[in-house]
């Protein structure tokens, strides 16, 4: 990276990001690239190193070894006006009432109070919580409070939005709320990073993503790209079971109820079909898929990886019940 | 424009200072210096009472019922006269009885206990007493007989009183007395209002709050938003508390101990203390809140406390081990050790007229309390965000 933080493109530049902790390696060689203006993944299991990353990117650590460059400054502090912070564990001054609070985080992010709480009012009526303006934190369901503290991180209209595990403790309606919210941030060019154990939540949103695993990050790049990393996947119903056809399907391939699965061939699909029809196969239904982020996640992180993520996912989802 | 930091430490000085100065124990914490001042002069009262009661000191009189008379008259005449507490004397009746057995039982037909019994004559009085009142009172038991003896007894002249407002003497001592005062009094609001800045980060930790802030705003701002509040809080404190104790002062409490006047003036003596206070406030409070910081858990604070408390006593002993030693080696550490020297100079404005000393040690204390905050806030930041919520032991969380 020879033009490393001068570019303007990038909102954020990290190279070689390395962080440990009492001799244990949290973070190992880091690079990620995110544009301006993207809406940014780093997926991964609990453990292998999302918060420390996104803590080194804000500056709330310093790394060990490596370089990151955040909206062209190598020390996210200084800019810290331009950037809204969600972390995982979320928290506000319990005897503090909504729109203080709001107000609060604004302020710290170099918001006149005067002008905070305005915008705290104006987008609690714009989220209908209009209701809870005067209430203090600890009056709101848990619910509303991350709602109330969500509005905290944008209240400042930052350009650079970083989420630490967002959709987590949230139930399926406010889920969506926020993927509505991160589309709206994006389309009005602001940049949003965040952090996930939810493939299906990056799949949906992401332009780019980080996959990480063990502290290094084997992948990041268009999420097109990683998908494009496995070989599209061929479903095939056959009416005859067996003939010569069968020579022209890879030696891989696997017999399951009524389809034969198997990753399309280097040659296409064109010498497939000629086959199977010359074949008198009886083709009954045929169909090429394309690889989902999963599928790229287990080929690219590993089958354990992938397992923890799932596990995370689905104490998540039991938490939520 | 002001200095982002500067601005930082506000938005946390002014929360924190909102939070404390109108929550419910606020109330609490101004009527606190209250109780052992009340429970102090209740107690006091009720003992002084009952060593009224029980100490009056009376000193019967077992001689010949003329001498008994004569000795009675002289006490009269000389009691007021002779400094100190002067002992009743009663007539007992009982010339002749043993004057031990006297003193061994309550008489009836007199209030309070007899502590001494003079008997035999008025030429050769004998006083039974316990050793300590026997040798307080003889030179006085002496001079009453003596003046009982005459007939005809010469009139006390008349002295003449030709005051003066002090002495050189009188004038050292008074400013050692106040710089004594203004010390304690350092020393007593500093350990009531210092301690309590070291579970001021709990709050931020507890409600999960501390790393929105660690992303937003320099973490020595963070330090010196808390101190400054506190300080704030501890300013309010000391007003009211002022008010009241000036009040009581104008309505009337003429028994209250006048100091001698500092060598700087009273106004510039108060208005050093305030610096000084604060100083010594900044100074303790930025240590304390760098080492409340490390703890995690209320529990953690509370086992803090007392070592903290502990320090506190040390350096205000040193303080006032210095003061009696000037133009020692160890007065001169007392003034340049950070954490003493507000209470030194402060004894020092009460015995020295020079006040570069005082810009000289103000703008030191204040690099200390740069030093301490800056520090505080890097071990914070290195120690304490080093980890996540769910982090195992020996691994950092994701």
């Amino acid at each position: 990276m020879a033009d490393f933080g001068q570019d303007g493109e990038w909102a954020i530049e990290a190279l070689g990001l390395v962080k440990r902790f009492d001799g244990f390696t949290a973070v190992d060689g880091v690079d990620i690239r995110v544009p301006k203006g993207a809406i940014y993944g780093i997926l991964g299991p609990n453990g292998a190193g999302k918060t420390t990353t996104l803590r080194m990117l804000l500056g709330i650590i310093d790394p060990d070894e490596g370089r990151r460059v955040v909206l062209g400054h190598e020390r996210p502090t200084d800019i810290a006006r331009r950037i809204g912070y969600l972390p995982e564990e979320r928290g506000l001054y319990p005897a503090m009432k909504a729109t203080e609070a709001i107000a609060f985080l604004a302020a710290l992010r170099g918001v006149p109070l005067k002008v905070g709480r305005a915008r705290a009012r104006a987008l609690l009526e714009e989220h209908g919580l209009a209701y809870a303006a005067d209430r203090q934190i600890r009056q709101l369901s848990k619910g509303m409070a991350q709602q109330v503290q969500l509005l905290g991180t944008l209240v400042h209209e930052p350009d650079l939005v970083v989420f630490d595990e967002p959709f987590s403790g949230l139930d399926a309606l406010n889920q969506g709320k926020l993927e509505t919210m991160i589309r709206a941030l994006a389309a009005r060019g602001t940049t949003v990073i965040f952090s996930t154990h939810v493939i299906a939540h990056a799949e949906r949103l992401c332009d780019r993503v980080a996959i990480i695993a063990g502290g290094k990050v084997p992948f990041a790049g268009l999420v097109d790209e990683a998908r494009d990393r496995l070989r599209p996947q061929v479903r095939l119903e056959t009416r005859v079971a067996d003939g010569p056809w069968r020579a022209a399907l890879p030696p891989e391939a696997r017999h399951e109820g009524a389809f034969w699965h198997f990753t399309l061939p280097e040659s296409g699909v064109e010498p497939l079909l000629r086959a199977l029809i010359e074949g008198e196969a009886g083709i009954l239904s045929l169909s090429i898929e394309r690889p989902g982020l999963h599928d790229a996640f287990v080929a690219i992180a590993g089958e354990a990886a992938a397992r923890a993520l799932a596990e995370n996912a689905a104490q998540a989802e039991e938490a939520i019940r | 424009m002001i200095p982002e930091k500067l601005r930082a430490a506000a938005v946390i000085a002014r929360r924190d200072f909102v939070a404390v100065i109108f929550s419910k124990t606020f109330l609490l914490f101004l009527l606190g210096p209250l109780f052992p001042l009340v429970v102090g002069g209740m107690a006091g009262a009720i003992g002084a009472q009952v060593d009224k009661e029980l100490n009056q000191p009376q000193v019967g009189l077992a001689l010949p019922a003329e001498q008994t008379r004569r000795l009675l008259a002289a006490h009269a005449a000389l009691a007021d006269a002779l400094p100190g507490d002067v002992p009743d004397f009663v007539a007992l009746d009982a010339p002749g009885t043993n004057p031990r057995a006297l003193l061994a039982k309550h008489l009836p037909g007199h209030e309070g206990v007899l502590t001494a019994v003079v008997s035999g004559t008025l030429d050769h009085p004998v006083l039974t007493a316990t050793p300590e009142r026997a040798h307080l009172w003889q030179g006085m038991v002496a001079l009453f007989a003596a003046r009982a003896r005459d007939d005809h007894p010469a009139p006390l002249p008349p002295v003449t009183i030709d005051e003066v407002a002090t002495s050189a003497a009188k004038v050292k001592s008074g400013q050692v007395m106040t710089a004594q005062a203004g010390q304690v009094l350092l020393f007593l609001l500093t350990m009531l209002l210092a301690g309590m800045v070291l579970s001021n980060l709990v709050e931020e930790k507890a409600n999960k709050i501390i790393e929105v802030l660690a992303a937003s705003i320099p973490m020595d701002a963070l330090f010196l938003g808390k101190l400054f509040a506190m300080l704030g809080v501890s300013m309010v404190g000391i007003a009211v508390w002022g008010t009241v104790w000036g009040g009581l002062v104008l309505v009337g409490m003429k028994s209250l101990p006048m100091l001698a006047a500092p060598a700087v003036g009273w106004p510039l003596f108060v208005g050093l203390g305030f610096l000084y206070f604060a100083m010594a406030y900044l100074l303790l409070g930025s240590l304390f809140l760098a080492i409340g910081g490390m703890a995690s858990t209320v529990r953690e604070v509370q086992t803090l406390s007392m070592p903290v408390t502990m320090l506190q006593l040390m350096v205000f002993f040193f303080a006032s081990y210095a003061l009696a030693r000037p133009g020692t080696m160890i007065e001169t550490a007392s003034l340049v050790f950070p954490l003493s020297s507000p209470f030194a100079m402060l004894a020092r404005a009460a015995r020295s007229t020079e006040l570069w000393p005082h810009v000289l040690a103000l703008g030191w204390q204040a690099l200390w309390v740069a030093l301490i905050v800056r520090t505080g806030a890097v071990l914070f930041r290195r120690t304490v965000m080093k980890s996540g919520p769910a982090r195992p032991k020996k691994r950092a969380k994701a």
